[in-house]
């Protein structure tokens, strides 16, 4: 097992862990606003799966509070898909899909590598199966339900769809990642639900010109500092206080 | 998975797998399948090895506690409670006994023999039956899920997450019941 460098781990260990945090606290801003009881007991589940995941791979990197909830916009290593605004509920299923399926692979690849991420990796990969095939059931219904519901979930699918190509930037410290063949299962994968979905797969690209995603470098949306701010906002009002 | 060396560190390994799990008090963490091994530190000092059922779960740091506090009582000095991520634990972990209790509690057991690997995501049927044409009664009894009040395979499932992040519900579609189900991992 090659031990990985100090300088490369807390990169790779932000990314991910930044990832499951900011998503996590997307899906919790559903309580009290889902749609029907199952849907917010569902959502809350698959947020409390990566804060899970969250608070380990910060430990990883430092200290898991100050990372959390002290560092600025700028620091966020997340990529800008999972901070985008919750929307109607299509476009958290959008949102979800396309970042559950990215999870599931990249997890998977990680859990049959050898770096500090594989036994994290092999555990949360058994979780974001759920994930995944939640989201998948949710296209299904909404894709080829009625027809507002069809029009709503091809709206988020498509508004969502520049910010896909992001996901696949290769990340220092997973050097053992093929983020190619991983787009590529990416694709296949979601073009397929899409497609029992009776949905169509957006045309424009994933990413190049007119796409979005510079998060793993630290630049971010302009909703993301609004989150920030609500999720930042009691730890750094009242510093070091506890339950 | 699950070792001591000495007979004292058997004992305490009962003791720390007798602590009842904070959540779904009917089983302990042993038939969880969570405590993974107890080593002695000198004299009196221990550390347990736990192995968390979902990442995010909650119940670990009461569980931790829990086990300190039946070590302590045992006279133990000092208890460290260490969680361990590999392997992964599994619902194959929990024992028979286990999924005995569960059912009695009105919890339907996760199906057995399906913790190799990733969960398979099928986009298929979410309602489970006695027997389809071509199966045989076999096979459609270890892919059903049983109503754990009145034992019918002809059940549905109405969300994927339930009460907490392990469990999924589901209904019987013979006795009209809701109930959770122990999801596979």
């Amino acid at each position: 097992m090659t031990a990985p460098t100090a300088s490369t781990a807390p990169v790779a260990a932000l990314a991910l862990g930044d990832d499951a945090l900011v998503l996590s606290h997307r899906l919790g801003e559903w309580a009290g606003h889902a749609p029907v009881l199952e849907e917010e007991v569902a959502l809350a589940n698959i947020a409390l799966d990566l804060l899970g995941q969250a608070r380990l791979l910060l430990s990883m990197a430092g200290d898991e509070d100050e990372l959390a909830y002290l560092r600025e916009e700028r620091a966020f290593r997340n990529v800008q898909l999972v901070e985008q605004p919750n929307g109607d509920f299509a476009h958290t299923i959008a949102r979800q899909l396309y970042f559950s399926t990215y999870q599931r692979l990249l997890y998977g690849q990680l859990a049959a590598g050898d770096t500090e991420f594989a036994g994290l990796a092999a555990k949360a990969v058994k979780e974001v199966a759920y994930h995944q095939d939640h989201a998948e059931q949710w296209t299904l219904r909404l894709g080829d339900g009625t027809a507002d519901s069809h029009e709503r979930m091809q709206r988020a699918c498509t508004a969502l769809w520049r910010f896909t190509g992001e996901m696949f930037q290769p990340v220092e410290g997973l050097d053992g990642v093929d983020w190619e063949g991983l787009r590529a299962v990416w694709r296949k994968s979601v073009e397929g639900v899409l497609g029992r979905a009776t949905l169509t797969v957006p045309e424009g690209p994933q990413s190049g010109a007119w796409t979005a995603g510079a998060g793993r470098q630290g630049l971010h949306t302009e909703p993301f500092g609004r989150m920030l701010a609500e999720m930042q906002h009691l730890h750094r009002s009242h510093p070091g206080a506890s339950w | 998975m699950v070792t001591a060396t000495t007979p004292l560190e058997a004992e305490l390994l009962r003791i720390a797998g007798s602590v009842p799990d904070p959540e779904l008090p009917v089983l302990t963490l042993e038939e969880l399948g969570v405590v993974r091994a107890v080593h002695l530190r000198g004299t009196d000092a221990v550390e347990v090895e736990l192995t968390p059922t979902y990442t995010g779960c909650p119940a670990i740091e009461a569980m931790s506690l829990d086990i300190e506090r039946a070590l302590r009582e045992r006279g133990l000095r000092e208890v460290t409670v260490r969680t361990v991520l590999t392997p992964a634990w599994s619902t194959d972990d929990i024992t028979d006994e286990g999924r005995r209790k569960l059912q009695a509690f009105g919890i339907a057991p996760p199906r057995a023999g399906r913790a190799s690997g990733p969960v398979p995501v099928a986009l298929g049927p979410t309602r489970t039956r006695i027997a389809r044409a071509g199966e045989t009664e076999q096979a459609a009894a270890t892919s059903s899920v049983h109503c754990p009040h009145c034992g019918s395979a002809d059940t549905e499932l109405l969300s994927r997450f339930s009460s907490t992040v392990c469990k999924a519900l589901r209904r019987c579609l013979s006795c009209r019941e809701p109930f959770d189900h122990f999801k596979e991992l």
